[in-house]
């Protein structure tokens, strides 16, 4: 995957994802829809060697997804050229996350509460969006958002084995 | 998208040949699905069989399909993966759709 010019993350902004003591997987991809698609599988296929049990392994896929998704849609308006940084390292606490990106801040300074919908409606009335940011609050552990330097940093972990 | 669309007793069955449904995929997904069943019978089984993987964009687009069905017309689901499966669940769209281990027992259970 080519490099679009960035400067990586300053040291004085320690995540557990870029703690030291195990693999690194470290990604930029651009916000558009193909590119979200194959740079989320190439970070999964990149986990091969820690071999997460199935679910584990698709629901961090879904996961990733759907934060990039969010990126690409709602940070970067649907821009398809803005970057996204996906660093990944599994931990014995789990798999932990660090998503950056440089598009608009979240609305009020924090992600979304995440609610689950109403689905107790007519039919017409069903929502067709609004679940990215349910799924992501009930699955991903830890979760932690900051705005720096207009950069957002989302971090989080997902829980394996029994952690 | 490729899809194969089938007659099985009184209802269509459409077969995803896609092994995802997400951002990248779920217009034409929702699309080609509201044609194909448009004018087809009251029940429409959505077989997921080969897809491995959904996200929230797919799960809007199998909304969307539902809705943009004739008020006489059903959408059921059959053959959902496991994270598909988990998807639906975690998000209570399994009290929306009916969900079947196969397209058969779908059209079993909907014989009129």
């Amino acid at each position: 995957m080519r490099k679009p010019p960035f400067v990586p993350m300053s040291p004085d902004a320690p995540a557990p994802a870029d703690a030291p003591g195990s693999t690194l997987i470290r990604l930029i991809l651009k916000s558009a829809p193909e590119e979200v698609r194959t740079g989320v599988q190439s970070v999964i296929l990149q986990l091969d060697p820690v071999h997460l049990d199935p679910d584990e392994r698709s629901t961090l896929e879904l996961v990733l997804a759907e934060i990039v998704n969010n990126i690409a849609e709602h940070a970067y308006c649907g821009r398809p050229d803005g970057w996204i940084e996906i660093l990944v390292r599994p931990r014995p606490e789990g798999i932990c996350c660090r998503i950056s990106d440089e598009g608009k801040p979240m609305p009020g300074g924090k992600p979304p509460p995440g609610l689950l919908q109403d689905l107790n409606v007519p039919v017409k009335d069903l929502p067709e969006g609004g679940f990215g940011w349910f799924l992501i609050s009930d699955l991903a552990k830890d979760l932690t958002y900051e705005r720096q330097k207009g950069r957002n940093t989302l971090r989080f972990r997902m829980a394996i084995g029994a952690a | 998208m490729p899809l194969k669309s089938q007659k099985m007793g009184d209802a269509l069955v459409l077969t995803m040949t896609d092994d995802r449904i997400d951002a990248a995929s779920s217009i034409r997904f929702k699309d080609e699905i509201a044609a194909a069943a448009r004018g087809g019978p009251h029940q429409i089984v959505l077989d997921l069989t080969r897809v491995e993987f959904i996200d929230s964009s797919g799960l809007g687009a199998v909304v969307a399909v539902m809705k943009a069905l004739a008020p006489e017309q059903r959408l059921d689901l059959a053959n959902l993966a496991p994270i598909v499966d988990k998807v639906f669940r975690l998000t209570r769209m399994d009290s929306v759709f009916a969900i079947y281990p196969d397209a058969q027992t779908a059209v079993r259970a909907h014989v009129a």
